[in-house]
């Protein structure tokens, strides 16, 4: 029998550990490119749906040549994650930020990348830049537009004899005729708009959010009267609620649960793909005489954290994706999901954007996009959002609430101009 | 007789002096042997004790503190503010002044209201029932305790998704539509706020069982011959053996399933914020205290000063509570 000493023990311990840790370190995907050089940055994307994102990112981490990108690919609440790993050392160098707020520029957690961007600044849509812009210089580097749009399946407005509406009175009288008991007119969310909705009801009576001499833009008697509007959709019964997805997700609207639905240009592949050519989209119907067509467009964009160690490196990985690489963006934009592509001679050359619904999205982007402004603060979303609910599903009266969010936001606009 | 010592003489009665009664009296025990304690109980104390005091303070004293003094800065996504930052008790004054807060703490007063009696009546409830039957007794104590290995969330998405969405195919729409009626916004609507009907039994399903089982310890530590006693002097079965043997036997019990649920309603969150909550935020009504906060402190907001400011007038809140209801029931007094 042989016996097994101390040393032989310690020996093959060793080497086990030292096999596990190989193994290891050849099957773990960090995305890293294999024949990459210099400093290793981290590169934190939020969880896209759609097939094939992860890949293609990874893919373009692993093709930069002048440091090593690690990307983490991350699920659950993201925003929070981001908010919570930048007051630590060990957050991302390079991250996607819904964003950047103006409570992390102010607060220093992310770098001025307006070198990086100034060059090719006249080529972004500007709408979706300009929330990327404070004190004259740029936070992020917007990736791609996302747009949000009022789509209406044909066949059902036609039986109901209901044109697509031009004006919120038509969206109200034609969601009223469209709504029964099997179906609603109109899907805004679950909890009836209160959440998607944000500014885009102000903006289509003519207003804003926060006016360009910074104050509230909405202290004023047609804002009361237009969400009043939104209230009598609920009133009616003819929002559909409690779908078992969201705003975000086409279900409902190819289900049949709902003959209109708010929802993002990203869903549009999937209702063409459902429903062949029976819907068409629109922008919010504007409302009133001073009323414009209005559609929100966001722009999740690229950022450096300020805390990072290699924050050169990340600006240097940065520019190089989203400025150099326009294949990747074109790409990135079109490939996987279904979004506008953030530079404008992106989106102008994308074939994919030249024709049908797609074309016509692209266009209310153009005409009619706003985006939230960046003075917009969380605390001042939060008070509007629940002025909104309590206004939409309890029948308070617009002017007072909005009177109330107005001091509310008119004193948060003093607060961060004296940071 | 003699006292102590290793030897030699001993006066019988010795004078009183301050030397312990000890074998080695009178001799200094060296440092480490008196750190170490009799019988090394010392070491041990803390070899046993001394991970989890570490893991305490440094987990749950030491952000309790920093919490605290956070609550008087400006801290706006840091958690090192600079002197700068110092608001005194800003925080404090917006926080008692804020009508989100102070709202969530009247919806926190409405589900206490609800849960807390239902919770109670079903548990005893269910724990009577067990405790009478005589065969298959394990199997339904089971059964009713099993809802409690459930994760709140899991059962919120049950909740939300299966049982009470809003459309004709969810299950509660399913079954008014066999009676003809129309199809409800459960979660959605808030005049009638059915969503109160939704948050109110999953609670209960998830937390019954483990009351039951409470009730059901405190159902078997009473003395038969009290019930014999009882029907000896006429007490009938049912009702008045309930009403004077069985319920005042439970008296401990109750307290302390009592102070449990208020104290879990305290700490209301996961269900709450997987029913209502969605990417865009949580709607004003029916948000808890620990909603508020955590989309206050940890929200996109980051405002770390006015959350902590929110969890210090919370905690004083719950100690208040809990003592009022303490002194209110008598907990921890000796049995008259």
């Amino acid at each position: 029998m042989v016996e097994i000493g101390r040393r032989r023990v310690l020996a093959a311990a060793g080497g086990g550990a030292l096999a596990a840790g190989l193994a290891t370190a050849c099957g773990s995907n960090t995305g890293r490119g294999g024949g990459s050089s210099g400093p290793e940055i981290r590169q934190w994307y939020h969880q896209y749906g759609e097939p094939g994102a992860e890949r293609a990112v990874k893919r373009y981490a692993a093709a930069y040549r002048k440091a090593e990108v690690s990307v983490q690919w991350r699920p659950g609440d993201y925003d929070r994650q981001t908010a919570a790993a930048l007051l630590t050392d060990s957050g991302p160098d390079v991250f996607e930020a819904n964003g950047p707020l103006l409570e992390q520029i102010q607060g220093g957690q992310v770098a001025d990348l307006t070198e990086v961007v100034e060059p090719v600044k006249d080529d972004f849509h500007q709408a979706a830049l300009a929330p990327k812009i404070w004190q004259d210089k740029v936070w992020g580097i917007p990736q791609v537009v996302d747009v949000q749009l009022l789509y209406y399946r044909k066949s059902l407005l036609r039986d109901a004899g209901v044109e697509p509406p031009r004006t919120l009175d038509e969206l109200v009288d034609g969601a009223k005729k469209l709504s029964g008991r099997k179906s609603k007119g109109l899907f805004l969310g679950n909890d009836g708009g209160v959440g998607v909705l944000g500014g885009t009801p102000l903006f289509a009576a003519g207003l804003s959010l926060i006016t360009e001499d910074g104050k509230a833009g909405f202290d004023d008697p047609a804002a009361a009267r237009t969400l009043g509007k939104i209230r009598q959709l609920y009133a009616d019964k003819s929002l559909l609620l409690g779908a078992p997805t969201d705003w975000s997700d086409p279900a409902a609207f190819i289900q049949g649960l709902t003959a209109m639905q708010w929802s993002g240009l990203w869903a549009l592949p999937q209702i063409e793909k459902a429903l062949g050519d029976d819907f068409g989209v629109l922008p919010f119907p504007k409302d009133g005489s001073g009323g414009k067509p209005s559609v929100q467009v966001g722009a999740y964009a690229c950022a450096v954290s300020a805390r990072s160690k290699r924050q050169a490196a990340a600006k240097t990985f940065a520019k190089w994706l989203w400025v150099d690489r326009t294949d990747y963006q074109q790409d990135f934009a079109l490939s996987y999901g279904f979004h506008i592509p953030a530079r404008i001679s992106l989106a102008k050359k994308a074939e994919q954007l030249r024709q049908g619904p797609a074309a016509d999205a692209v266009r209310f982007a153009t005409d009619h996009g706003y985006a939230e402004p960046l003075l917009w603060t969380t605390a001042d979303r939060t008070a509007y959002q629940d002025a909104l609910s309590r206004i939409i599903k309890d029948g308070a009266n617009p002017e007072s609430e909005l009177k109330t969010v107005v001091r509310k936001v008119n004193a948060e606009l003093q607060r961060v101009k004296k940071k | 007789m003699t006292v102590g010592g290793s030897g030699g003489a001993v006066a019988e009665h010795p004078p009183p002096s301050r030397t312990p009664a000890v074998p080695d009296a009178g001799r200094r025990r060296p440092l480490g042997a008196r750190l170490l304690g009799p019988q090394r109980r010392n070491l041990w104390f803390w070899a046993f004790v001394g991970p989890f005091a570490l893991g305490l303070g440094l987990f749950t004293y030491v952000p309790l503190a920093w919490s605290v003094y956070l609550s008087f800065f400006d801290a706006h996504n840091t958690v090192s503010p600079s002197g700068s930052d110092f608001v005194g008790l800003g925080n404090y004054t917006a926080m008692v002044t804020n009508e989100a807060f102070l709202g969530s703490l009247g919806t926190f007063a409405l589900f206490t209201v609800f849960i807390v009696p239902a919770t109670y009546a079903l548990s005893l409830g269910l724990a009577l029932m067990v405790n009478r039957l005589r065969i298959a007794q394990a199997f339904f104590r089971s059964v009713f305790f099993l809802p409690t290995a459930c994760s709140y969330v899991v059962a919120a998405v049950i909740w939300k998704l299966s049982i009470f969405n809003g459309v004709r195919f969810g299950l509660a729409n399913t079954v008014l539509g066999w009676f003809g009626a129309d199809g409800t916004a459960w979660l959605s609507t808030t005049d009638p706020p059915w969503y109160w009907l939704v948050i109110v039994t999953v609670r209960l399903w998830l937390q019954a069982g483990f009351y039951m089982i409470l009730f059901l310890a405190g159902l078997q530590r009473i003395s038969p011959q009290l019930y014999e006693a009882a029907a000896v002097d006429g007490a009938r079965p049912g009702w008045q053996t309930f009403r004077y043997v069985t319920f005042p036997q439970l008296r401990a019990t109750s307290v302390a399933v009592v102070l449990l649920l208020v104290i879990n309603a305290f700490q209301a969150f996961d269900e709450f914020y997987n029913l209502l909550s969605d990417a865009r935020g949580y709607p004003p009504y029916a948000r808890p205290p620990l909603v508020y906060l955590y989309y206050t402190a940890l929200g996109r907001d980051q405002n770390l000063g006015l959350g902590s400011a929110g969890a210090v007038i919370l905690a004083l809140i719950i100690a208040l509570a809990t003592v009022v209801q303490a002194r209110w029931f008598g907990l921890g007094r000796k049995e008259e």
